[in-house]
């Protein structure tokens, strides 16, 4: 299944790095979201828009993790070449990640 | 417990203007907050006071201003903003005069100087995302603001002002400001700025915790989100916080917006660096506690910084872009031909480019090859090319390369358009935090 069910995002940009949220729908989730959404997960599958580590912080009381990419945005919002130079489409991107069928 | 409610007016400077309107009518509001002001924003607004000294602020702040300052006279509703950009002063002014020209006499305009900080740039500080110094960004620099924090905001509020209006104020000070002037919040108060931060940080893209940037059809559905309702921050003493919007209006306020919101634009959440305060979002709560109503408890904070981050605007060369449509059996094949062609006139006729983009809108133009492999191929399809320049008239010829193709080109080619534009962008720098100082103009509206 595509972690579109079970979870929602949102992308923001600070300079030239972008962060994803990833939040559960529901609490019972979270341990999914812990467990197959790792850094190393969302570097690989960013390989080639994201240049810099991943960074990942837990918030468990809200179901919730946030992802750090650094160096993603093509040098920054303001002088990035790239259509959507916010990076604000790449939430959707992650909610597309494949997830073990067995996890729902 | 004594609360306030604070109303986001904006989330930038483009945005709606009747939502505010809204809150200010009936929002049963104490302040009404315009967040206005993006990274770049402020570099633009230098250039275009350097042309003409009596500009350089929000251009849509007098649109705005004529519709809300009647409503939030009316029921004492004190308004803050950093839509004076890089011209705090002639913004005042300009309020005052439409204040006059509505009848308002009275009403006390303040203007927050003391961001710029243009002319005490060392060329020896360093530059955080080149590495370099500001010396190596020579001629090129345009702008310089610090982010500065709430105090002057609430020391104006303090001496009576109806409207305060900064430049490069950081976003989430202007929301904390009210609380820091209502419930006389110490400035060495950790706890409770760090929440005051939170508040800030939460409202400060207006819709985009009552729904916007949000609805998902199918699995996440938004009501109503042409006439959405921006928040309202009700905040105790504390600094304990319940989001919610205008009864009627659009939009959805839940645990998941707030969530959401609370990650947006995060890096480690426990430590939120504003000028003020080191903010901890980390232990925050969530909790639907009503229909469109949500309680957000639990941040912190750990001391504050010892400088202040300051927003450098510097010209870095032109980007030249054109784009040309292609649609039905082949259109995929006839675009990237069309990008082949481009990429070797580019070459042939001498365009020296820093860095480029051929790809297809449609296709492959957000994510790249690789997210984008194995999807259909879609009907139609945008050929995109970009390419960074120096000099304006190399950034030209991309776009006209791309508009030539509907003579010299594939089949079918249409809807060609081109753009250049100049590139101001933003790097940033720290200064010691007691290096800016800021001074409090007030304008009275006189009868």
């Amino acid at each position: 299944m595509k972690l579109r069910q079970i979870a929602h995002s949102r992308t923001g940009d600070k300079g030239t790095a972008a962060n994803i949220s990833v939040i559960a729908y529901r609490a019972k989730d979270y341990p999914l979201l812990e467990r197959y959404v790792t850094a190393e997960r969302v570097r690989e599958h960013f390989r080639g828009i994201v240049l810099g580590e991943v960074e990942r912080y837990a918030l468990p009381q809200i179901g919730a993790l946030n992802f750090v990419l650094h160096d993603a945005l093509s040098g920054g919002v303001t002088r990035s070449l790239a259509l959507d130079a916010h990076g604000k489409s790449l939430s959707s991107a992650l909610l597309n990640l494949e997830l073990p069928d067995a996890a729902a | 417990m004594r609360s306030i409610r604070i109303g986001a007016g904006a989330g930038y400077a483009g945005d709606r203007i009747e939502p505010a309107v809204e809150l200010a009518e009936k929002g049963r509001l104490d302040y009404l907050v315009f967040e206005c002001l993006a990274e770049r924003t402020i570099a633009l607004a230098q250039q275009e006071r350097r042309k003409d000294p009596s500009r350089g602020y929000d251009p849509l702040l007098a649109e705005r201003m004529r519709k809300v300052l009647e409503p939030c006279r009316a029921s004492g509703v004190k308004i803050v903003t950093n839509a004076g950009a890089a011209n705090p002063v002639a913004a005042a002014e300009l309020v005052r005069e439409i204040a006059r020209s509505l009848g308002l006499a009275g009403l006390r305009v303040a203007a927050v100087t003391g961001d710029n900080v243009l002319g005490q740039l060392e060329g020896s500080l360093r530059v955080q995302e080149t590495g370099g110094t500001v010396a190596d960004l020579g001629d090129r620099v345009v702008s310089a603001n610090a982010y500065i924090g709430a105090k002057p905001v609430a020391e104006a509020l303090a001496r009576g002002a109806d409207v305060v209006i900064t430049g490069r104020a950081a976003d989430t000070a202007i929301f904390m400001a009210p609380l820091v002037h209502e419930f006389g919040w110490s400035m060495e108060d950790w706890a409770r700025l760090g929440r005051g931060t939170l508040v800030g940080h939460l409202l400060e893209c207006a819709g985009q915790v009552t729904g916007g940037y949000f609805a998902d059809p199918g699995a996440k559905d938004v009501p109503d989100l042409a006439r959405l309702g921006f928040p309202i921050g009700e905040v105790d003493e504390d600094g304990s916080l319940v989001i919610t919007k205008v009864e009627g209006s659009g939009g959805r306020v839940c645990a998941a917006t707030c969530s959401e919101q609370l990650l947006y634009e995060i890096d480690d959440p426990a430590r939120y660096f504003a000028p003020d305060v080191v903010a901890d979002f980390s232990g925050v709560e969530i909790a639907d506690v009503g229909p469109d109503r949500v309680s957000v408890r639990g941040a912190t904070g750990q001391g504050r910084p010892e400088t202040l981050k300051v927003s450098i605007g510097y010209r870095d060369g032109y980007i030249g872009e054109g784009q040309i449509s292609y649609a039905g059996p082949g259109a995929v094949a006839r675009a990237r031909l069309a990008l082949r062609i481009v990429e070797e006139r580019l070459r042939l006729t001498g365009v020296r480019c820093r860095e480029t983009r051929f790809e297809l809108i449609g296709v492959d133009a957000l994510h790249g090859a690789k997210l984008s492999s194995g999807a259909p191929e879609p009907y139609e399809v945008r050929a995109r090319v970009v390419g960074r320049t120096d000099s304006i008239e190399e950034a030209l010829r991309i776009g006209n390369e791309v508009e030539t193709l509907y003579t010299n080109g594939p089949a079918g080619g249409g809807g060609a358009t081109r753009q250049v534009r100049e590139v101001v962008g933003v790097a940033s720098a720290f200064l010691p935090r007691e290096r800016v100082s800021t001074t409090v103009q007030y304008l009275e509206v006189t009868p």
